[in-house]
């Protein structure tokens, strides 16, 4: 019983630690932004590497969702006669909720795994104690540039991903089951508000942006830098990004939308 | 490690490592050094110090803290008590942008190369001038080939880290660690894993650079032909303390059990080849009860 408690305590001990530690980097990263914008090219590399490079799994995705999307919606609304409403259904769907969190935890698999396993594997062979001895301070050069670029790119990876779900709900409403064309699009641009809708799923996919990021960033650099260490930071960054996202949902749809 | 050893060997040479004629110039120096990490003491009150301009040699076995040394020397880890003064300022005492400008005029080559892997041969050396000497790219490329070529690898400039072999990606190391042209140049266990070709010209090549360049060299190393082949002082370190320290012809003369054990490469003796362990027959006996 004793050592369960002392088990327990340990646990908890070691979490704060944890945390505090991540917010200590996360605040080294913020300090990092003056020197990083004399080096946009830093930020721009990054961009590419995390943005670029995770389009085709958020644009197939967002697809697919979108045609599942209008397939549901359809056979949901057509039995109240609402079939008509299905763009505003589709639209309001990926804007508010699936656009953001679906393109969150799809970032979080690419390119939050891909970001701990690159800083973890610079740190197990020396590379980021190498900057150190350069007097390059590693959490500036590399780790300031890839946080930013994740801050902008997650808004921007979710709003392709909602825009390429809208064409899928289109096509599969207007295209194969026959709802009219003019009414979905219609629809969608009359109920659609920009602030209410768009800019909320905004928010909350710079908000899961700046989560998943920090907390891929972190693994990476707190990890045992052994392969095990690595890999099971790996594993970590995609749990804890992906139910950090789905809590953070639950919150800020309260917030937002909750009355 | 076994525990047989429990009591320093003194210092082999004449002149103990700490009793250096007054005025002697020493770049390091390390007093009443303490570390450990977790329940493990690495060092416990170890004296040291390291003159300007020659090749001082730290060797001991295996996990003995040769490295842990380095990274206290060079501001990476801070000591638990002890003091550290490297050219006069107290590595302890300095704040994060003080330690970086020292840092400037200290390289470090570690045992794995420690290369940037996304970042060719060319830009891995240029790495250090473009973040801190803002030269004119012309004038950078001259000073990168010039580097690369002392440690002759000028024809491989445009190669990827994972397309050289270990003892290339050492000597680029090497070339991105003299760059800057630092007082101080520490290198981490630099001949292990090398074949023979590769560590004659990593012996030569950290001879030469120190001689040449007016450089002080600190290698930490558990090869002991190579490091005493070119090494003015050699410190032996084990059990957190200093065993043995001198030329490389006073330690080798040394008559201390354990120093001749390391020297020699003696699988037994002072350090026992087993670790510490209830006898055999206990441990059988006990697995098959079970």
């Amino acid at each position: 019983m004793l050592d369960s408690l002392a088990g327990l305590g340990r646990g908890g001990l070691a979490a704060l630690a944890s945390l505090g530690r991540a917010h200590l980097l996360l605040w080294g990263i913020i300090g990092g932004l003056p020197s990083m914008l004399l080096r946009p090219r830093l930020l721009i590399a990054q961009i590419y590497n995390l943005g670029v490079l995770s389009l085709l799994i958020i644009v197939v995705s967002g697809l697919f969702v979108g045609m599942v999307l209008g397939l549901q919606g359809h056979y949901v609304l057509s039995q109240f006669g609402a079939a008509e409403s299905l763009g505003v259904m589709v639209a309001a769907s990926l804007v508010r909720e699936l656009g953001p969190v679906v393109s969150a935890l799809l970032f979080a698999g690419r390119a939050g795994s891909a970001l701990t396993a690159e800083i973890g594997l610079m740190k197990a062979t020396e590379q980021l104690s190498g900057l150190e001895m350069m007097a390059v301070d590693p959490v500036k050069r590399v780790l300031t540039p890839r946080f930013f670029a994740g801050l902008l790119s997650m808004p921007l990876l979710a709003a392709l991903f909602s825009a390429v779900g809208v064409i899928g709900g289109w096509f599969v409403g207007a295209g194969l089951l026959g709802v009219d064309d003019g009414a979905f699009w219609g629809q969608m641009q009359s109920k659609i508000d920009f602030h209410e809708d768009v800019l909320n799923g905004v928010i909350k996919s710079l908000i899961f942006g700046l989560v998943v990021t920090w907390i891929a960033l972190f693994e990476g650099y707190d990890t045992s830098p052994t392969s095990t260490g690595v890999s099971r930071a790996t594993t970590r960054t995609v749990v804890h990004a992906a139910l950090a996202v789905l809590g953070l949902d639950f919150i800020l749809t309260a917030l937002m939308f909750g009355g | 490690m076994g525990p047989a050893l429990t009591k320093p060997v003194s210092s082999c040479g004449a002149a103990s490592e700490t009793s250096q004629a007054p005025g002697a110039d020493v770049l390091v120096r390390v007093r009443g050094l303490h570390f450990h990490r977790g329940e493990q003491r690495i060092f416990d009150g170890v004296d040291l110090d390291i003159p300007r301009g020659l090749v001082t040699a730290i060797m001991g076995p295996s996990g003995t803290g040769k490295t842990t040394l380095l990274k206290l020397i060079s501001g990476q880890l801070r000591a638990d008590a002890g003091t550290i003064e490297v050219d006069g300022r107290e590595i302890g005492s300095l704040s994060r942008s003080e330690l970086y400008a020292l840092r400037t005029r200290m390289g470090m080559l570690f045992q794995s190369g420690a290369l940037l892997t996304d970042l060719n041969v060319f830009d891995n050396v240029a790495f250090p001038l473009r973040e801190h000497a803002k030269l004119p790219e012309s004038v950078l490329r001259k000073l990168v080939l010039i580097k690369l070529e002392a440690v002759g690898l000028r024809g491989a400039v445009a190669l990827m880290p994972s397309e050289l072999s270990g003892g290339m990606a050492r000597r680029v190391a090497l070339a991105r660690a003299v760059a800057l042209d630092p007082m101080m140049i520490m290198y981490d266990e630099p001949f292990t894993g090398q074949d023979p070709i590769s560590m004659a010209a990593l012996v030569s090549l950290i001879r030469q650079l120190n001689d040449a360049s007016g450089l002080t060299s600190i290698v930490v190393s558990h090869d002991v032909a190579e490091t005493a082949a070119i090494a003015d002082r050699i410190y032996i370190i084990a059990n957190g303390q200093i065993m043995a320290s001198g030329s490389a012809e006073q330690v080798a003369a040394s008559d201390s059990a354990w120093v001749r054990q390391f020297m020699d490469g003696e699988p037994d003796g002072p350090v026992h080849y087993h670790y510490p362990a209830a006898p055999l027959e206990q441990d059988l006996l006990r697995s098959a009860v079970h």
